[in-house]
């Protein structure tokens, strides 16, 4: 079986496994790597999202050959220690999370959304897809506009 | 955060301080009129008497006598059929690092539980929030019917018992540092955390723990707080599981690090309850890369494999032969003629011409919670150990011990905390799943559903027809009858354990648990005359269950338009005529917060419009007030809302706005684009690309949302903010365009392509 090797998160990490493997489960099952989650498997949901050379990306549907030698950072490896990022600042003030199951995901499309633009416009918020079953949508757009102001 | 699988806190020494059956609770009866009767009494009077309060408009409401849930809605009677464990509820533990451990024997699932119960635990005994810890206990047979999450019940149930429990400790507390100091109680407080002495002497908890927990205390002599002594309770306050959540730390049931817990999945069959015949290429699978072990178990075949992307090759791979379901020849056209049949008719069949008619179909709808069904189980050696989300466990553990041939003494079910549930996690499929493979392959295993199978072989609310009618009189409606049908909800979890759940699947058994839930949960809020509101049902087996606000979505936002259109015939404006024909003052004064704070009536473009509507269950009211853009008729969006709720006594303003918000967007969900098609036996539906459940570009920009003040008793929360939303925007909708929307989702295309079978 082939073996990878990539960046988790600034950690160097080898997986063995089939070339197509999706890299979330190479994350979840062989690193234990558990903050991106499962929620379709075919890129519709996003709570898989993450990060990919600081690109959003859904590892989901990427397979894990095509991260090799890249860095992938997931929800884990957002905070600088126990200093928080200001989206993850920003989303315990507006206190976003109910069932927080899709939140890694929104708060890593979040970032990359505030790394391309630095005040978004409710229409860029708008095309964030991610779906959050217990619509808390508002508060997701309300912590993107307040973390934009604090970056 | 807690977690009962991986990190239970660790305590040093620590003694139990909790109340005893022979402790004399003082107030205890306060404490049983409000666990006893829910003031429902009151209620009542209160309706006669508030019956004839003025309205504002030159509409005149005819009185309506009080409808079974004005007197005793579903709540009042999960908490008496909880009465006889109430004092079993809740053990306090103080440890000698001063902090405070309680399991809630509740299932916390995004609804922002554990942190107002928490609340309530650190409100009595003078803590700081993050002093108290709060587990979710596993299934606690003892308490018999008194371990169920659902009807908006949790903060109703828990509300007396937490705090007496509370109080206790603080109180024994109290006791031991009287003792160590010699002194008399009656002098002494409690402050962040300490015991203060007339004198100013201080001590910690956890310095007087033990000495609490070995006193001779016969007799407790305790009283919690009253609502206006609260300091914490009321205030708004973050989730207690907020930060492990925003760093990824926290840890659902298949991030659990269970030991040799392997990954599996099920292949399902093409239709719903279908059955294995054959499966013709086990061999061939078997030898697939990652592939451990393939087992046959009833509800399809189970694949075990080093990762789940591997077990999701593997289990798409099988051939099988399958054999029928239990609705092949069933889809949503003989679905809907077999729910108009069954609805019960009106009389005369031809309205009069003061008689309004509609008819209103709803599609059913998936749970579709983030976390797909899963659960971790270890059976083994005779015994059985699972993890999973479950909201009903006691009767999960009863009927898995059953299915697996074990005294239930030797099933364990730990409840983890889940990523959603809607109703969903009320059924244990999962669990019994999980333990079925366990069993049959020997291992250690991690069961996921992938969503194409949540979607299709999950639960649903399950399609309703609604009919009414409104018998009007000159500026007044004098009878409002409301029949419908919905295809079955299955109930049989019934009160959650096995001796309801039983009654629930004996023949009629279910009927008559509908009939009653029903009859407890929905009413009219208004003064419409003599109202009349029945239930059928149609028996197909189908997975159902209840979905957030059951029966009251459809049949409210139904009543929401019949009142807008009657306003219209009446010539009133529908604020205006709601007002009028509202029969508390409280209900009023959640109306007239929206109308004001979203300027109801203000001038609007061609297509935009605003919408209002009212509801009022579990002893909590709302309103909500709705700008839609409807420009496009078949892509509308909903761009702001203002929303009212009040609670009686809101526990947590913060998590109530979370509520009413994740209400507003189900509603926007259901009402305009969200459900699932029924094609031959299965849903067409498979993810959401193709159940369009709203994202943010569905969400309104501007939302407001105000909780009313209040120092009653706690009404239902969890359920509340769906119906009014659902009304107001189908009101919206409907002044927006001129399209009266008389089935729902209003824009329901199948617009995608099925995935196969």
């Amino acid at each position: 079986m082939p073996s990878y090797s990539f960046t988790v998160n600034g950690r160097k990490v080898a997986v063995d496994a089939p070339a197509d493997l999706p890299t979330l489960w190479a994350l979840r099952d062989k690193l234990g790597v558990t903050g991106p989650k499962y929620g379709c498997g075919i890129d519709v949901c996003k709570a898989c999202t993450s990060h990919l050379d600081g690109e959003a990306f859904n590892p989901c549907v990427t397979p894990v050959s095509e991260v090799e030698g890249r860095e992938v950072t997931t929800i884990e490896g957002l905070a600088d220690g126990d200093n928080l990022h200001p989206v993850q600042e920003a989303w315990l003030e507006q206190d976003v999370a109910q069932c927080g199951y899709c939140q890694p995901g929104q708060i890593m499309a979040a970032v990359a959304l505030l790394n391309k633009t630095s005040k978004p416009t409710d229409d860029e918020i708008d095309e964030i897809e991610n779906v959050c079953r217990c619509g808390t949508y508002f508060r997701i757009r309300e912590a993107i506009k307040s973390a934009a102001e604090k970056m | 955060m807690a977690n009962p699988a991986t990190d239970r806190p660790t305590r040093g020494r620590h003694h139990t301080v909790q109340p005893r059956l022979r402790d004399r609770i003082v107030d205890r009866r306060k404490f049983l009129i409000y666990l006893g009767a829910g003031s429902t009494l009151t209620v009542a009077t209160k309706l006669g008497l508030d019956v004839l309060a003025p309205g504002s408009a030159s509409a005149v409401p005819t009185p309506s006598l009080p409808q079974p849930a004005d007197l005793r809605d579903l709540g009042d009677i999960l908490i008496l059929s909880g009465k006889p464990t109430e004092a079993l509820l809740f053990t306090v533990e103080v440890t000698e690092d001063g902090r405070v451990r309680a399991e809630l024997p509740r299932m916390e699932v995004g609804q922002g539980l554990t942190t107002a119960v928490a609340m309530l635990v650190a409100e009595e005994l003078d803590l700081q929030l993050d002093q108290v810890d709060m587990p979710l206990a596993p299934a606690r047979p003892e308490l018999l019917m008194n371990q169920l999450t659902g009807g908006s019940n949790s903060i109703r149930s828990v509300y007396g018992p937490v705090r007496a429990a509370a109080a206790a400790a603080r109180t024994r507390l109290c006791e031991a540092a009287a003792n160590r100091w010699g002194v008399a109680v009656d002098g002494l407080r409690t402050e962040a955390g300490r015991v203060v002495g007339a004198d100013g002497r201080t001590a910690g908890y956890g310095e007087l723990t033990r000495l609490a927990a070995t006193l001779p205390i016969g007799e407790l002599v305790t009283k919690p707080k009253s609502p206006s002594e609260f300091k914490l309770v009321g205030t708004p306050q973050q989730r207690v599981d907020a930060r492990a959540m925003v760093t990824g730390a926290f840890k659902y049931t298949l991030d659990l690090d269970i030991k040799g817990a392997t990954p599996a999945m099920v292949r399902r069959p093409p239709t719903i309850n279908g059955t294995v015949e054959a499966v013709n290429n086990e061999d061939e699978v078997r030898a697939m890369p990652g592939v451990l072990d393939i087992a046959v178990i009833d509800t399809g075949v189970a694949v075990v494999a080093e990762t789940f992307g591997q077990a999701l090759d593997a289990k798409d791979a099988l051939d099988v032969t399958w054999g029928a379901g239990t609705v092949d020849d069933v889809s949503d056209e003989d679905i809907f003629k077999k729910l108009r049949q069954a609805t019960v008719p009106l009389v005369p069949p031809v309205s009069l011409p003061n008689q309004l008619d509609f008819e209103f179909d709803w599609a059913p709808i998936n749970h579709a919670p983030m976390e797909t069904n899963s659960a971790v189980a270890d059976v083994r050696n005779g015994r059985a150990e699972i993890w999973g989300g479950m909201k009903s466990p006691i009767v999960a553990q009863q009927q898995i011990a059953k299915e697996l041939g074990l005294p239930p003494g030797k099933v364990v079910c730990h409840v983890v905390q889940s990523g959603g549930s809607f109703g969903r996690r009320l059924f244990w499929d999962g669990p019994l799943e999980a333990a079925r493979i366990s069993k049959a392959t020997g291992r250690v295993i991690k069961l996921m559903w992938s969503r194409i199978d949540d979607m299709r072989h999950g639960r649903a609310r399950p399609a309703a027809h609604h009919r009414f009618r409104a018998t009007i009189g000159p500026d007044t409606v004098l009878r409002l009858e409301h029949h419908t049908a919905f295809v079955e909800t299955d109930w049989t979890h019934g009160l959650g354990e096995i001796l309801t759940a039983t009654s629930a699947e004996l023949p009629a058994g279910n009927f008559g648990f509908a009939q009653t839930v029903f009859m407890l949960t929905v009413k009219s809020p208004y003064n419409f005359g003599v109202v009349e509101q029945v239930l059928n049902e149609v028996p197909l087996k189908m997975h159902t269950g209840a979905w957030r606000s059951v029966y009251s979505v459809s049949s409210r936002c139904g009543e929401e338009i019949v009142v807008d259109e009657v306003a219209a015939k009446l010539g009133k404006d529908p604020y205006e005529f709601r007002r009028a024909f509202l029969k508390t003052d409280a209900q009023r004064a959640v109306l007239d917060k929206v109308a004001k704070e979203g300027d109801w009536g203000r001038s609007m473009d061609d297509g935009f419009a605003q919408g209002i509507a009212f509801h009022e269950e579990y002893k909590s009211r709302t309103a909500c007030l709705v700008e839609i853009d409807a420009r496009d008729p078949h892509d509308p969006r909903v761009t702001k809302a203002v929303i009212a709720g009040d609670y009686g006594l809101p526990i947590n303003p913060r998590g109530l706005k979370a509520q009413l918000l994740g209400g507003l967007t189900d509603a926007i969900s259901v009402t305009l684009r969200a459900g699932l098609h029924i094609d031959k036996g299965l849903p067409l539906e498979g993810s959401y690309s193709q159940f369009h459940y709203a994202r943010q570009v569905d969400s309104p920009t501007d939302v407001q949302i105000f909780i009313l003040p209040g120092e009653s008793e706690p009404g239902g929360a969890g359920e509340l903010g769906v119906p009014a939303a659902a009304g107001a925007i189908a009101n919206a909708y409907a002044r927006a365009t001129g399209i009266a929307p008389r089935s729902f989702p209003i824009n329901f295309p199948v617009d995608f392509e099925p995935f196969p079978r």
